[in-house]
């Protein structure tokens, strides 16, 4: 399952997680991002942890990392920002972020 | 075991699974890329039965939800070939799903240009869908390539949101489009795309002339191509690759056909929502006969 998240959620399953996590940053108007859900659900429930941000709803996660476009996949490790993907893209490319 | 096998969530496979959901078959689609194919690049669609003006994108999520809440499963992989039988198989690049019935909804591909850097830039600077991508050029600079109905849509879809957008074409249309912020160059090609991380910049030639223009992103839109080489092993396609089909039936007994991937007059979304409906009857009607 996809974790709906908040600015808590961010930080205790994000920002102070040992490992690898990607987060979502989606809005509810914008098509691609809903388009992309239930792949991520998927990608989910083959055992990878994903966090979902509604921009909208946490704004400040948003403008601290410098989201201008929406779908943004942000792969983070041990709390940090690895690697970032914009646009609707297709499972295995999702799948991929998760490899070095 | 899956009483019907979909191989595509366009609206042919989407409209498929409604039909043999409703009638309580276990239901599955497999999908390579996301629910809605192709029609999700189109931002208006106006001659869909009973929608004045509704997005690509609307409409498919308004599919998916429809189909996936009467019960069929979805999954996203990619199906890799099919085998024959009385029990059939779909095999994908991660599955081997077993079924009573298939139905291939594989739609059309999007035809790429087959340049250096093009498939390597794709989510960084080229892209094959301006709906999806365009909000990313707020203000950038961008190039369109194609010189059909669909480039010219494009390029004044992107008009909106980017500062500038060159339409590349070996056509003339400078009649179709007047934006100012539209530049329309004709009778050249895109030969080769330049890029450090992201996409920089884009060399196009004439027949005696080649320069460089300076681009944030890259637009293909040169039209499709079938896409069922897949299942050619097993399934009857005409010369230019569209399987033949009769009412849906392929050369096979329980495989069927939906959709724009099938020999027919007109692709549209009505003819392969029609389509969608009638195979799934179809593919009932016979896993009823071979019980
Ligand atoms: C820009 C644009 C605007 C359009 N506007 C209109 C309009 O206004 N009105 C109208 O009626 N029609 C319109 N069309 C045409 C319409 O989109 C098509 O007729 C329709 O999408 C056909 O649906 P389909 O389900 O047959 O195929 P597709 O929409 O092509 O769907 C096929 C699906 O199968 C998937 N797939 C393919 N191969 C595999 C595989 N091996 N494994 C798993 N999945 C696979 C693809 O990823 C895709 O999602 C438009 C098309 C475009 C491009």
């Amino acid at each position: 399952m996809v974790i709906e998240g908040n600015n808590e959620i961010f930080e205790k399953e994000v920002l102070n997680y040992e490992g690898k996590v990607l987060v979502d940053f989606n809005a509810t108007w914008c098509g691609p991002c809903r388009m992309l859900k239930p792949v991520l659900d998927q990608v989910a429930a083959n055992g990878k942890k994903i966090v979902a941000i509604d921009v909208d709803n946490d704004r400040d996660i948003a403008i601290k990392y410098n989201i201008s476009s929406i779908p943004c996949l942000i792969l983070f490790e041990n709390g940090k920002e690895v690697k970032r993907s914009v646009g609707l893209i297709p499972i295995n490319e999702i799948e991929s972020l998760f490899e070095e | 075991m899956y009483d019907i096998v979909i191989i595509g969530a366009g609206i042919a496979g989407l409209t498929a699974a409604i039909y043999a959901s409703r009638a309580n078959k276990k239901v599955l689609i497999i999908e390579k890329q996301n629910y809605g194919g192709r029609i999700i690049s189109a931002p208006h669609v106006k001659n869909y039965p009973g929608f004045l003006d509704i997005s690509g994108v609307d409409l498919a999520t308004n599919l998916y939800v429809q189909a996936t809440s009467l019960g069929a499963e979805l999954v996203f992989e990619n199906a890799e070939s099919i085998q024959n039988g009385i029990n059939k198989k779909v095999i994908t690049d991660k599955h081997e799903y077993s079924c009573k019935a298939i139905i291939i909804a594989t739609g059309l591909d999007r035809r790429s240009l087959n340049i250096p850097g093009e498939k390597e830039l794709v989510g960084k600077g080229v892209s094959y869908c301006a709906t999806c991508d365009g909000n990313f050029y707020k203000d950038k600079v961008v190039a369109v390539v194609g010189g059909g109905k669909s480039a010219i849509e494009d390029a004044i879809y992107l008009s909106d949101i980017a500062s500038k957008v060159y339409l590349i074409s070996r056509k003339n249309l400078e009649e179709e489009v007047n934006k100012k912020n539209i530049e329309v160059i004709t009778n050249y090609s895109v030969d080769k795309i330049n890029s450090k991380d992201n996409i920089e910049s884009i060399d196009i030639k004439s027949s005696n002339d080649s320069k460089n223009i300076k681009v944030d992103g890259l637009f293909v839109s040169i039209g499709y191509e079938t896409s069922s080489e897949e299942f050619e092993s097993v399934i009857e396609l005409d010369d230019r690759g569209y399987i033949i089909s009769n009412n849906t039936h392929t050369n096979l007994d329980g495989i069927f056909a939906a959709g724009d991937c099938c020999k027919k007059d007109l692709r549209q979304l009505v003819t392969a929502a029609s389509d969608g409906a009638i195979a799934a009857t179809e593919a009932i009607k016979y896993i009823e006969k071979n019980r």
